[in-house]
């Protein structure tokens, strides 16, 4: 199983890109770059509950968590250890 | 650019107009702006769209009073036709205005209730089914609707959640995974693609035009579904905003319980305002911080119209924006590989 970077990173790039994800970088802006709307936000969120079993809160839907790679993955990595969950590479 | 603005009145439908030195207003002639649209009606019907006359779907609201008392005063009573398309969750005040606004005018009114279609379309059905998948005890006798709390609670993303209210008068609020905010949307939509659908067909029996009723907010914002009210041969307010709608009401004598009815979707079975569901903010508000974006005015001289801080008039411009770029499909016409 690929590390949680590279599995968000495949969502991102599967899920709105339909593959085709260019050159976008980890700390490239989701809303700047036009990548996700405010619907994908939505996806994004859902994938994350899902994938993680964790619940984003409403105070916790802000670009600060939501806006780029490094930022969900920066994210996930505090909710899993808020749940005394480790995220392993590998 | 600095510009002082005065009189800005809010949370009162009808009494919010900006007025600034020079040019840059939202006051209008509206003498003038209602000659310049009957020409303007007159002109395409005859030369563009070559119709006899339009049908408008009348909701109760400012829009659809002032776009058809336009086109009776451009094109006479017997060229306009006026739609009124209740279903089971319309409010009884929404029937109850728009049969005064025909009678009004006097033009030919045709009630077609859409209930029976959403019916056969399982509109219900799957509205219910959609909202019992968050609130397991949604079902007969409740009612309910969809709010975000978005921009205005200084939220960059919007948050959508459900608010239905038991039989017995308690409410509860959840918030939507995405999966059931887009089936309520889409079961929603049937409401509006099948009043479109109306209109057509009276419009193709008298061989008329379809008016469209959107005001500046709406159409630029892209506040409409497409195929649905988004769906139009000609929109005649689409250049004005909802401050100047007021204007023209009340210089064209709309019934004043129209023009002190706060903006609602009338789409849900609870009663829904535009700001809850969409801009995040009450029109008044919306006007002002749209207008002051497009005419490039400082935030900071909108903040103090609007009664918002600068920082908050720069979050809302930064949702108009977002919501421009997300719904400017809305607009397009079907996508080709080439121009052919």
């Amino acid at each position: 199983m690929s590390d949680p970077r590279s599995q968000i990173r495949e969502f991102v790039v599967q899920n709105f890109l339909f593959g085709e994800n260019g050159d976008m970088t980890d700390d490239a802006s989701f809303l700047a770059q036009g990548i996700i709307d405010s619907t994908g936000v939505l996806e994004l969120v859902s994938h994350i509950e899902k994938t993680y079993g964790i619940r984003v809160r409403d105070e916790e839907l802000t670009p600060d968590n939501l806006d780029s790679i490094n930022a969900v993955v920066a994210y996930v990595e505090r909710k899993l250890e808020e749940k005394g969950w480790v995220m392993v590479d590998g | 650019m600095v510009l002082a603005f005065f009189s800005v009145g809010l949370n009162t439908p009808g009494s919010g107009t900006v007025k600034a030195p020079g040019n840059h207003s939202l006051d209008l002639d509206p003498g003038n702006e209602c000659s310049r649209i009957a020409h303007w009606l007159r002109r395409v019907l005859a030369t563009t769209l070559r119709r006899r006359g339009v049908v408008v779907g009348v909701s109760g609201g400012v829009d659809s009073a002032v776009t058809a008392t336009l086109a009776t005063q451009a094109l006479g009573k017997e060229r306009v036709l006026v739609l009124l398309m209740p279903e089971r969750h319309s409010s009884p005040e929404t029937l109850d205005l728009s049969r005064l606004v025909a009678e009004r005018l006097g033009v030919r009114v045709v009630e077609e209730d859409i209930t029976g279609v959403l019916e056969a379309l399982g509109f219900y059905r799957r509205y219910e089914a959609a909202v019992h998948q968050v609130i397991p005890e949604f079902g007969s006798g409740w009612s309910s609707k969809l709010v975000t709390s978005g921009v205005a609670a200084g939220r960059p993303y919007p948050v959508f959640s459900v608010i239905a209210r038991a039989p017995n008068g308690l409410e509860v609020r959840q918030r939507l995974p995405v999966e059931v905010y887009l089936e309520i949307v889409a079961a929603t939509n049937f409401k509006q693609r099948t009043r479109k659908m109306f209109e057509y067909y009276h419009a193709d029996r008298l061989n008329y035009a379809v008016a469209g009723t959107p005001n500046r907010l709406e159409y630029d914002q892209g506040f409409f579904v497409k195929n649905g009210d988004g769906a139009a041969d000609l929109k005649p307010i689409a250049h004005l905003y909802k401050t100047q709608v007021y204007q023209l009401a009340e210089y064209l004598d709309v019934p004043e319980e129209i023009r002190k009815r706060p903006p609602t979707s009338d789409t849900y079975s609870m009663s829904q305002g535009q700001d809850e569901f969409f801009f995040g903010l009450p029109f008044e508000q919306m006007d002002l911080c749209l207008y002051g974006k497009n005419e490039g005015l400082e935030a900071r001289v909108v903040a103090e119209a609007a009664r918002l801080t600068p920082e908050q008039v720069q979050a809302v411009w930064a949702d108009i924006d977002r919501k421009r770029s997300g719904t400017r499909y809305l607009h397009m016409a079907p996508l080709l590989l080439h121009t052919l």
